[in-house]
C-alpha cells in the first residue's frame, strides 16, 4: 500500500503557561514536537505496511526547522519524507494548508490512502484532513479509531459521540485518526541513526504547482484580527472546617441553587 | 499585509518576544545603544498581531492588515444554522446555535433559517425549529439523506448555499458538524472557523466576528472571513444556550430537492457499535461528576460513580484517566474531549490544566476537590475543598443518600 | 556532568533510553513497585526501540557489540526505575553466555530473537546452598545418550519465569570439582522445567525473581555452552563483562536519587528558604554528585577498556562494581534524608530508590567477595613488580 501521512510541527501545548504577571503566553522552553493526532497517524500507515508492504511517506507544510519534525517520523520507520516550505506558505490557514498539502499529493504521484491525525494541538480545527480530500475530490473518513485495509477498500471504525460506527470506503480516501487508534511506536535507534544523516527533501511552491491565489494570507479567506488571553477566573469559596461540617455545607449551598 | 518594527520607537523590553505564540521574535543588539532591537522572522510570522498588542506603550509594531474587499458581497444576506439530525431528532446544539444565530440575525437586520436534511419523517420536526426561531427552514429530503453520509451532504447543503447565498453558516462542532462543514468551506469556498466560543457582528464592517481557543486553550484568537461567503462557523454543544422555546410559533417551509449523485454514495455504512456503559448522555446531563488522576487507579471510579448516582448525574473523566485506560473515552472532558455545561460540575482529584478546564468552565456551579491546595482547578470553582477526595466523595454519597431517605 | 566524548551513536543511546524511561517506565514505576507484576510495556518499547540488542553483534540482528552502549541505556532506564533497569540489564546477563562462547549454530538460533526483544534471557548459577560459594553448586546434568538430564533447584533467577531462554550452570562430572561444572542452554518449555514462585522483594519488585526447578529436565547435547568442564569459566567470563552493567544499574539509581534531591531542595521552602540554600544541604548534595560522578567515569572507563579487547578486565570490573554500588546506598540513603519526612513516604520516589539501590551491594558478586577479588589481583600484581 501507497500511504501518505500529513502532519505537523507544534510547540507542546501542555507546557505552555500564562505568565501570571503580565497575562501573556510564556513560550520560552517550550518545545517543539510531532503533533501527538499526527504520531498515531504515522503509527496507523506503519502498521497498515506492516501487514500489506508498500511505502510510507510524510509530508509537512512548515518553516524549516519542521524538518525536525519530519526526522522523527523517519525514526519511526518512516520510508520518505518531504519538507513543503515556502515563504509564500506564511499565513495560510487551512484551506491553503489544505490545497498545499493536496497539490504535494499530487505531485508525488498516486496514493492509496491518506492518514491525517484528527486535529492540530495548536490550531484545533480538525479542518485540514477534510479539506485535503475535498481539494483531491476522493471520500474521507474522519474520527478513525481503527483501519483496516482490503483491496482497494478500507473498513473504518469511527469514534463518535455516543456510537461507534464502521464504514467501508473505496481507495484512495483520507482518513483521520484520534488517540485511542493506537500507541504510537518508540523511535528505534537504527531509525534515529538513519534520521540523523538524512537530507531532507524541501518542495517549494514552483514544485507544487501551487496556485499564488489559494496559498500563504492571500490564499487564506480566514484570518485572524487579535489574539488575547483570557481573563483569570476570579476564585470561589474555599470550604473550611471538619470533613462532615463542609460536606453539610456544599450540599446545603447545591440545594440553595437549585440543583438538587 | 505586511508587519514592520519601528526601530526608533522599540525599547528593547522584548515583551514582544514573549508574546508571540510561534516563537518569531528575536532581541538582536544594535548600534548606538544598549538597548536591543526586535526583529521579526518573517519565515515564522503568521501576522496575529499579537505582538502589537503587546507593544501598545510604546507602538514600536506596525502592522498592515486589510485586505482589499474585491468582491462585492451585499447580496449575500441571511444567518443560517445547520439543523444537526440523528435518528431522526434534532440536536439539542442545532437550537442553542438557532438562540445565538438570533442575535446576529437582529444586528445585521436579516432573517435566520435553519437547514434540515433527513428522510421522509424528518419533517416532523420542522415546528421544532420555528418554536426555537427559524423565520425559515430549508428542507432537503431524500432516503440517501436519512442519515449522515459526508458526500451526499455535502453536495447537497452546498447547493442550496450557493444557490440562496447566506452571509453566514453556523454549524455544531459535533463529529458531523465538523466533518461536513470541513469539506463544505472548501466546496463552496467559505471561510471556517472551528470551535468558537463567541460571535458577534463588526458594527462597521458588518461583519461576523469569531473567538476560538487556541494553543490548548491557553490564548483567545479572534477570526473574520472579510472576501468569502458564507462565513461558516462551527460552535460547540453547550457554548451557547438554548433559547426559551415558542410553542406554535410559525414560519416560513421551503422545499429542496436535492442533487443526489450516485458517485457520492461509495462510502457505506456497515455497522453502528453502542457503547452499554453509557448510561446517561455526558452532554445532555445537568450535574456530571468528573474523576481524575487523583483517583489513583481504575477501580475508584467506583466512587464517582456513585456519588453521580446518588445526584442522578452522569460520569466525566479528564484525559489522563481515559488515557490510562481506567475509563472509556466518551467520559473524557476536555479540549480533546467533550464541552459541558451542567448546572453542576464536581471534580474529583483533577487539577485543572487548561484543556480540560476548556470542556468544563462554562458550568453554572463548579465544586473542586482536590488534595493540592494550588491546583488550577480552585480558580475556576465556585466551591473548592482542599482535601481528600477519598473522603468527602464518599462522605457526600452517604449525606446524599441520607437525604434521599 | 563530565563530558566522556561519547560518539553520536551513543549520545542516541542515551536520549532513547531515556526517552523510553520516561514514557514508559516512570508513569507505571509506583504502580509496578507496588504490585511487583513484571514491567512489560517498558521493556517491548525497549525492544522497539533496538536497545535489547545493544550487545549484540549486528550480523546476528544487534546494534554491534558495545558495553558501554549498553551500560549507557542501563544507566539511563535505571534512573527511572531500578527494576526495570535490572530486568533489561538481566536480558543482557542471560545472552553474554551465548555471544562469548557459543557455537555459529547457537547464536544464529537464539541471539536474534533476544536483539529483537522477541524472547527474554536469564543467567541461573545462583542456588540455595551456591551463593558467593559458586563451588557449592548442587545441580547436575547426567548424561543419557545425546542428551543431559538436569536436576537441581537454582534460586533468585532475574527474569526467572519469563524468560525464554535460560543458560545454567550444572555440574556434569562431580569428581572433577570445580572443573566439572558446564553451561547449558534451556529453553523455557522444555518437559522438567518449572518455576518457583515470585519472590517478594524489598526492592527492584517489578523484576521477576524466581526459583528454576529441574526435575528429569532432559535437554539435547548440542545445548551445551563451549565445552564440558568449562562451566565456571563461561560463568566468570559473563560477570566480568557484565559487572559494569550492574555498576551502571547502580550510577542510574544513585543518579535519579540525586535529581529528586536536587529539585525537592530547590522547592522546599523552611525558615523563609529553600532548604537548597543551607550549607548542611548544599554539602550533602555536593558529595552526592561527586560521587555519582566518580562511579559513573569508573563505569565508562571499564566498558571503554572492554570494548577495546582488553583480556583481562577483572580488577576494574570489580572495582567499578564495588564503588559504584555503595554509592547508590550512600547516596539513595541521602537522599531520603534531604527529602525528610516526606522522603519516608511512599508517595515520593526516594524510598524505593533506596530499597532498589541495596541489591547492587548484593548480587553479581557480594561486595565483600568483590573485595577479595579486588585485593587478590593487587597481591598478585604486587608479586609481578619489580623491586
Amino acid at each position: 500500500m501507497n500511504i501518505v501521512v500529513c502532519i505537523k510541527q507544534v510547540p507542546e501545548t501542555t507546557e505552555v503557561r500564562i505568565n501570571p504577571e503580565t497575562n501573556t503566553l510564556i513560550r520560552e522552553g517550550v518545545p517543539s514536537i510531532v503533533n501527538p493526532f499526527d504520531e498515531n497517524a504515522v503509527e496507523a500507515a506503519l502498521k497498515l505496511r506492516e501487514k500489506h508492504g508498500g511505502k510510507v511517506t510524510v509530508i509537512t507544510m512548515g518553516p524549516p526547522q519542521a524538518s525536525e519534525a519530519l526526522k522523527t517520523t523517519l525514526a519511526m520507520g518512516a520510508d520518505e519524507v518531504f519538507l513543503v516550505s515556502d515563504r509564500a506558505f506564511a499565513g495560510s490557514d487551512t484551506w491553503a494548508t489544505s490545497y498545499t498539502l493536496s497539490q504535494t499529493i499530487k505531485k508525488l504521484g498516486a496514493f492509496d490512502l491518506i492518514i491525517c491525525g484528527k486535529q492540530a494541538i495548536d490550531g484545533d480545527t480538525a479542518q485540514v484532513g477534510p479539506g485535503i480530500a475535498e481539494w483531491l475530490k476522493i471520500p474521507q473518513v474522519t474520527f478513525a479509531v481503527k483501519i483496516e485495509a482490503e483491496g482497494n477498500k478500507a473498513k473504518v471504525e469511527r469514534l463518535l459521540e455516543e456510537i461507534n460506527e464502521v464504514v467501508e470506503t473505496p481507495l484512495p480516501a483520507v482518513v483521520t485518526v484520534v488517540k485511542q487508534i493506537n500507541e504510537p511506536r518508540m523511535p528505534s535507534l537504527k531509525g534515529m541513526m538513519k534520521a540523523k544523516k538524512a537530507e531532507i527533501k524541501t518542495l517549494k511552491a514552483s514544485d507544487i504547482e501551487a496556485e499564488e491565489k489559494n496559498i500563504g494570507l492571500n490564499g487564506s479567506p480566514t484570518q485572524v484580527v487579535k489574539i488575547f488571553t483570557p481573563p483569570p477566573k476570579g476564585g470561589g469559596e474555599k470550604m473550611e472546617g471538619e470533613p462532615k461540617e463542609i460536606a453539610e455545607k456544599l450540599i446545603g449551598r447545591i440545594k440553595e441553587r437549585k440543583i438538587i | 499585509m505586511s508587519i514592520r518594527i519601528i526601530a526608533e520607537k522599540c525599547t528593547g523590553c522584548s515583551l514582544c518576544v514573549k508574546t508571540c505564540p510561534f516563537n518569531a521574535i528575536e532581541m538582536k543588539p544594535r548600534e548606538g545603544t544598549p538597548r536591543k532591537l526586535a526583529v521579526i522572522d518573517l519565515d515564522k510570522c503568521t501576522l496575529c498581531g499579537a505582538c502589537v498588542d503587546a507593544c501598545k506603550k510604546f507602538g514600536a509594531i506596525e502592522i498592515k492588515l486589510e485586505k482589499e474587499s474585491s468582491a462585492d458581497l451585499s447580496h449575500y444576506k441571511g444567518v443560517w444554522v445547520f439543523a444537526e439530525q440523528r435518528e431522526g431528532k434534532i440536536q439539542p446544539v442545532a437550537y442553542e446555535l438557532l438562540g445565538e444565530g438570533r442575535k446576529l440575525a437582529q444586528e445585521l437586520k436579516t432573517d435566520l433559517s435553519a437547514v434540515l436534511c433527513g428522510g421522509e419523517e424528518i419533517e416532523e420536526e420542522v415546528p421544532h425549529l420555528f418554536a426555537y426561531g427559524a423565520d425559515k427552514v430549508y428542507l432537503l429530503q431524500h432516503d440517501e439523506l436519512k442519515d449522515y453520509k459526508s458526500l451526499p451532504y455535502t453536495r447537497a447543503v452546498a447547493e442550496l448555499l450557493v444557490k440562496n447565498k447566506p452571509e453566514i453558516f453556523l454549524l455544531g462542532a459535533t463529529t458531523m458538524g465538523r466533518d461536513l462543514a470541513a469539506r463544505l468551506a472548501i466546496r463552496v469556498g467559505a471561510g471556517l472557523t472551528a470551535d468558537c466560543t463567541g460571535l458577534s457582528i463588526d458594527p462597521e464592517k458588518k461583519i461576523l466576528q469569531q473567538t476560538r481557543p487556541a494553543f490548548g486553550g491557553n490564548i483567545m484568537a479572534t477570526i473574520i472571513s472579510p472576501n468569502n461567503r458564507p462565513q461558516m462557523a462551527t460552535v460547540r454543544p453547550k457554548v451557547f444556550r438554548k433559547p426559551d422555546k415558542q410553542e406554535g410559533r410559525k414560519g416560513e417551509l421551503i422545499q429542496f430537492d436535492p442533487v443526489i449523485n450516485p458517485e457520492d454514495l461509495v462510502v457505506k455504512l456497515i455497522e453502528v457499535i453502542k457503547d452499554e456503559s453509557i448510561k446517561v448522555n455526558l452532554a445532555e446531563a445537568e450535574i456530571i461528576v468528573s474523576g481524575g488522576r487523583g483517583l489513583g487507579e481504575a477501580k475508584n471510579f467506583k466512587l464517582i460513580e456513585e456519588l453521580a448516582k446518588s445526584l442522578g448525574g452522569a460520569v466525566g473523566a479528564s484525559r489522563a484517566t481515559v488515557d490510562a485506560g481506567w475509563i472509556s473515552a466518551h467520559h473524557q472532558v476536555g479540549q480533546t474531549g467533550k464541552t459541558v455545561a451542567p448546572k453542576l460540575y464536581i471534580a474529583c482529584g483533577i487539577s485543572g490544566k487548561i484543556q480540560h478546564l476548556v470542556g468544563m468552565q462554562s458550568s453554572d456551579t463548579i465544586v473542586a476537590i482536590n488534595k493540592d491546595p494550588d491546583a488550577p482547578i480552585f480558580k475556576v470553582a465556585t466551591y473548592g475543598i482542599v482535601g481528600d477526595l477519598f473522603e468527602y466523595v464518599p462522605l457526600l454519597t452517604e449525606k446524599l443518600q441520607e437525604l434521599r431517605g | 556532568m563530565l563530558d566522556y566524548q561519547l560518539t553520536e551513536e551513543q549520545q542516541m543511546v542515551r536520549e532513547l533510553a531515556r526517552k523510553v524511561a520516561l514514557e514508559k517506565a516512570l508513569p507505571k514505576r509506583e504502580e509496578w513497585d507496588e504490585s511487583g507484576e513484571f514491567p512489560w510495556e517498558a521493556i517491548k518499547a525497549m525492544a522497539e526501540a533496538d536497545l535489547l540488542g545493544l550487545h549484540i553483534a549486528e550480523e546476528y540482528g544487534g546494534m554491534g557489540q558495545s558495553v558501554l552502549n549498553y551500560c549507557i541505556a542501563t544507566e539511563e532506564i535505571s534512573r527511572i526505575c531500578g527494576g526495570v533497569g535490572v530486568t533489561f540489564a538481566a536480558c543482557g546477563l542471560g545472552s553474554t553466555p551465548l555471544i562469548l562462547f557459543g557455537s555459529e549454530e547457537q547464536k544464529k538460533k537464539y541471539l536474534p530473537d533476544v536483539a529483537s526483544g522477541k524472547k527474554l534471557s536469564a543467567f541461573g548459577l545462583t542456588e540455595a546452598n551456591a551463593g558467593s560459594d559458586a563451588a557449592g553448586l548442587e545441580t547436575t546434568a547426567k548424561t543419557e545418550g545425546d542428551h543431559y538430564i538436569i536436576n537441581g533447584t537454582k534460586q533468585w533467577i532475574t527474569n526467572g519465569g519469563d524468560a525464554e531462554i535460560y543458560v545454567i550452570i550444572a555440574i556434569t562430572d562431580k569428581s572433577k570439582g570445580p572443573r566439572g561444572a558446564s553451561a547449558i542452554i534451556v529453553d523455557k518449555g522444555t518437559p522438567g522445567f518449572t518455576f518457583g514462585k515470585k519472590e517478594n522483594k524489598m526492592g527492584i519488585r517489578c523484576s521477576s525473581t524466581r526459583e528454576l526447578v529441574f526435575q528429569d529436565c532432559k535437554v539435547p547435547k548440542s545445548q551445551l555452552l563451549a565445552k564440558e568442564g568449562m562451566g565456571f569459566i563461561v560463568a566468570m567470563k559473563t560477570l566480568d563483562l557484565t559487572r559494569p552493567g550492574v555498576a551502571a544499574q547502580a550510577v542510574g539509581i544513585a543518579q535519579g536519587a540525586l535529581d529528586e534531591a536536587v529539585k525537592y531542595a530547590r522547592e522546599r521552602v523552611q525558615f523563609g528558604k529553600p532548604i537548597a540554600t543551607f550549607q548542611g544541604v548544599q554539602h550533602m548534595l555536593a558529595d552526592m554528585a561527586t560521587q555519582v560522578e566518580a562511579a559513573r567515569a569508573l563505569v565508562y572507563a571499564t566498558a571503554k577498556m572492554i570494548d577495546a579487547g582488553a583480556k583481562n578486565s577483572t580488577m576494574p570490573s570489580s572495582q567499578c562494581k564495588l564503588f559504584a554500588s555503595d554509592v547508590a546506598m550512600k547516596v539513595t540513603t541521602d537522599a531520603v534524608q534531604i527529602l525528610g519526612g516526606y522522603g519516608y513516604m511512599k508517595e515520593y520516589p526516594v524510598e524505593k530508590m533506596m530499597r532498589d539501590a541495596k541489591i547492587t551491594q548484593i548480587y553479581e558478586g557480594t561486595n565483600q567477595i568483590q573485595r577479595n577479588q579486588i585485593a587478590l589481583a593487587l597481591i598478585k600484581q604486587g608479586a609481578a613488580m619489580k623491586k
